[in-house]
């Protein structure tokens, strides 16, 4: 669609003005979606990885915790959990890719898993705990990577949108309105030089 | 920087053990308390939430509510029965929605 401006050589000058740093800022934009792609792909990949891994892990983890558990009372596993002598809390930073931030986490850990007493729990539970805890902390990492590709592909999405308005909109619009403006301008000229000829025609006929 | 808390919500027997190595747990297999429980821990300063894929699907909408925001990073795990898939499925939402193309569904049938 052909911008609305009036047929003049000053906006002519401005429009091809604008056109210039519109596509410079596209090819700008453009390289930026494609950098961001790229690390986004490689992203990708890890997390598949690390999801498929941690699923499998968790499993694992959450099945040996059942055999242990199955070992010795309830009341007494109950008992041996509920007052946790380890804390994980995350120091939360931040991190940029290609100007989209992203959290960066590190857990932090106080005291030890394994927080009672010998008597009446069984082996198989400080062992399945402290797998448990490896497993917790891919976990971590894989919160940490999933979050960052999610707040990738959202940045990626809005950077496509404006390169696609530039190119098929703005873009498009700028040539139309510039070569309507030039067409305007010539055929005024040609006119202006037609009715001069003609008006000195009937002059020199009077004369 | 601050310090941010890790949280579980899911069935009580898979989430249990959690709690051992220092986690919140919150127990629940009722999609309503779920959800109550998930705005409370949005709103606090929890960093991780882990959520059970079974809990995953009427959480939906208040998933996609923080899905866009730095924190927290909410991720679904399998619970003790096994993983329903959903998971690997929201990659591969996110990576339609980046790439604007499935591309992923291909890698796998080829």
């Amino acid at each position: 669609m052909r911008l609305a401006v009036n047929a003049t050589r000053m906006q002519l000058l401005r429009l091809r003005k604008r056109l210039a740093i519109v596509r410079r800022g596209h090819k700008l934009l453009k390289d930026k979606q494609d950098a961001m792609m790229r690390q986004f792909m490689e992203l990708v990949k890890s997390v598949k990885g690390m999801r498929a891994r941690v699923e499998d892990q968790l499993q694992a983890a959450f099945q040996s915790f059942l055999l242990a558990r199955s070992t010795m009372p309830d009341q007494l596993v109950e008992e041996a959990i509920c007052m946790p002598g380890m804390r994980l809390s995350l120091k939360v930073g931040q991190r940029q890719i290609m100007n989209v931030r992203v959290p960066v986490l590190k857990p932090i850990v106080e005291g030890s898993i394994r927080c009672y007493g010998f008597v009446g729990t069984s082996g198989d539970l400080d062992i399945s705990l402290r797998f448990l805890g490896g497993v917790l902390e891919q976990s971590l990492k894989l919160a940490e990577a999933e979050k960052t590709m999610q707040l990738l592909a959202d940045d990626i999405e809005k950077t496509r949108r404006r390169v696609n308005a530039l190119e098929y909109t703005l873009i498009p619009d700028l040539i139309e309105t510039i070569r309507y403006i030039t067409m305007k301008l010539s055929e005024m000229e040609r006119s202006n030089l037609s009715r001069l000829m003609r008006i000195k025609n009937i002059i020199r006929a009077e004369e | 920087m601050n310090m941010f808390n890790i949280a579980v919500i899911g069935d009580r027997d898979s989430i249990l053990c959690f709690r051992a190595v220092g986690v919140s747990v919150f127990p629940t297999t009722d999609d309503e308390q779920a959800k109550k429980i998930f705005q409370k821990l949005t709103r606090d300063d929890y960093a991780v939430i882990f959520v059970t894929e079974q809990l995953a699907a009427g959480l939906d909408e208040q998933i996609q509510k923080v899905a866009f925001q730095p924190l927290p990073s909410v991720v679904l795990i399998p619970n003790s029965k096994g993983s329903l898939g959903f998971g690997m499925g929201r990659i591969r939402e996110i990576v339609k929605k980046a790439v604007g193309a499935d591309i992923l569904a291909d890698e796998e049938e080829g």
